[in-house]
């Protein structure tokens, strides 16, 4: 049984704007997948469906094996959404918001303590759980809104660009939490646009775009596609003048930067041997951008 | 439905009840005082400085008169701004999401909603109903009916704002029906005179007007007098209920106002 199982899903708002064209995507449990597009393409509508936040179109949507036309409850039961947006009461305090969350999927008075209180302190916000939730920082808010969604202890989590203008610090605690709640058996389904989030975090992606699901697999296999990547080599001493290198494209940045097209069919140590023929000596290397945005921009742009 | 999806329906159905109680006494300063207040002011203006001069009004003083009404009165605006004022607020802030996710059945929400839009009438009439003893003796005539008329017309009341907040849009669209349907209807429910006092057609066109039900069918729980039957009062408030309350689950089931 999937996780999750969408099956030509579809979605078109009274504007008649086609948001979803006939998506399918099947997670299997204990996944991680990050759920990759530009803005508008469909995203944030599919996750709506899921959540029941949006009425879909057409199509089949079953969660854990419960359909959400027929038996919505029981898949509801089995989701913990951490939306894209705020959407918690503000003059509430922290606490409440987390045990009122656990009440509202049934949980008992004191369970629901019990568990505000495990979540609230794994995330670090035990400290202001009598705080009301306003006074929070951005990336608290976002961590209240993983415990919010984490207080029933669903099967599967959503979250939908979860650490959107938060520090790198916050982000990088928020990865390590994600992967060990994974690591406990939690479906994770991620919408985001660091794709460095994706690559670190996401044993799959999928990568949507204009209502449709333009590619999906294994991360790894995904960037086995990349035909070639760009390295920027920043140098030692200034450069006045870079001979060609044979069968590299090179560009020189500035003195002490040169950007360098790698093929997959090449080999960057001869790229380093030719480099110390001429007397270039490499400080550092580093991918142009990350090689998984290399590829989404690639795909998206048409580029294959 | 099995058992424990009955007991977790049960609790999440609290949990609204809870947060809405707790809301309403935690701002008393907005839910309660006011109405005390205003009402305080009907009492003095119409029932002691004009009511004086009125005279008797179907075997009692004026200010005895009216005291059923004015409860009433502030029964039905209270239990209608609890609901549209929490509903859309939670709309707005768009927290009616956290249980818009949850597997809590739309008719357990509603009924949260309404159990919150009716305690909160009831505070305000009860404190409304204190108020009126300093100025008129009022008996229960007949408990059962005064109780279950004023429960239900709160409840008639809380789906309505219910589905207010529900096609609200803006703040603005939340004080829209308050102040142009329900307030006139309200004066002119029979709060303030006997419709008998009325030319036959205005008598007819009255009878058009539900709140005039509902506040005779009270005064008839108090003073034991009414305009109108107690059963066609019952019917239309019952009718009413069922109406909304229906209206209301078709509206959060399709998702209007709330899914896109």
């Amino acid at each position: 049984m999937q996780a999750l199982s969408l099956h030509a899903l579809t979605k078109t708002y009274k504007n008649g704007v086609q948001a979803l064209k006939g998506i399918s995507l099947e997670v299997q449990p204990g996944e991680f997948i990050a759920l990759l597009g530009p803005n508008g393409a469909g995203k944030t509508t599919a996750i709506g469906i899921v959540t029941s936040l949006v009425n879909k179109t057409g199509g089949q949507v079953t969660v854990f094996g419960y359909d959400i036309d027929t038996d919505i409850e029981a898949a509801k039961s089995c989701i913990g959404l951490v939306p894209q947006e705020i959407n918690f009461n503000q003059f509430e305090k922290v606490g409440d918001i987390v045990v009122n969350q656990g009440g509202f999927y049934g949980l008992p008075r004191r369970l629901a303590r019990e568990r505000a209180e495990k979540y609230l302190r794994q995330l670090s916000l035990w400290d202001k759980r009598h705080d009301m939730s306003r006074t929070l920082s951005g990336g608290m808010k976002r961590r209240l809104m993983i415990a919010r969604a984490l207080v029933h202890e669903p099967k599967l989590l959503i979250l939908d660009e979860p650490t959107a203008g938060v520090d790198i610090e916050v982000r990088r605690s928020m990865w390590d939490f994600l992967k060990k709640i994974n690591r406990e058996g939690i479906t994770i389904i991620l919408t985001t646009h660091y794709l460095e989030e994706a690559e670190n975090l996401c044993q799959r992606v999928a990568i949507i775009d204009h209502g449709e699901i333009i590619v999906q697999g294994r991360t790894r296999d995904l960037l086995e596609k990349l035909h070639s990547e760009i390295f920027v080599l920043n140098l030692r001493e200034p450069l006045r003048e870079l001979r060609p290198l044979d069968g590299y494209a090179v560009t020189q940045v500035d003195d002490t930067t040169l950007e360098v097209e790698v093929n997959k069919s090449q080999n960057i140590n001869t790229l380093f041997d030719m480099l110390t023929k001429n007397n270039v000596q490499v400080l550092s290397m580093r991918n142009k951008v990350n090689r998984l945005e290399e590829l989404f921009v690639r795909l998206v742009e048409g580029k294959g | 439905m099995r058992p424990s999806r009955l007991r977790e329906n049960y609790i999440g159905f609290q949990t609204i009840v809870i947060k809405e109680v707790g809301r309403v006494l935690r701002i008393w300063i907005q839910t309660l005082v006011p109405p005390a207040i205003t009402m305080t002011l009907y009492f003095i203006i119409f029932g002691s400085l004009i009511g004086s001069r009125v005279g008797q009004l179907g075997g009692f003083s004026y200010m005895a008169y009216i005291a059923p009404g004015l409860i009433m009165m502030s029964v039905i605006t209270s239990s209608y701004t609890n609901v549209v004022s929490s509903f859309f607020g939670a709309k707005f802030g768009r927290h009616i999401e956290e249980l818009l996710v949850s597997p809590l059945p739309n008719y357990m929400i509603v009924l949260g909603y309404v159990v919150g839009g009716v305690v909160r009438g009831l505070l305000v009439g009860i404190l409304v109903t204190i108020i009126a003893l300093f100025f008129t003796r009022l008996h229960m005539v007949h408990p059962f009916v005064t109780l279950s008329v004023v429960i239900l017309t709160a409840v008639v009341f809380s789906l309505g704002g219910l589905i207010n907040a529900v096609f609200a849009k803006k703040f603005d669209d939340v004080t829209i029906v308050p102040t142009f349907v329900l307030t006139p209807l309200t004066y002119l429910g029979g709060v303030f005179y006997s419709i008998n006092m009325l030319p036959v057609v205005w008598q007819h066109i009255a009878r058009a007007n539900p709140i005039l039900y509902m506040v005779n069918a009270f005064r008839y729980g108090i003073l034991g007098v009414s305009d109108i039957g107690i059963g066609t009062a019952y019917a239309i408030i019952l009718f009413f209920i069922i109406g909304l309350f229906s209206f209301s689950l078709y509206l959060l089931h399709n998702g209007v106002g709330l899914r896109s």
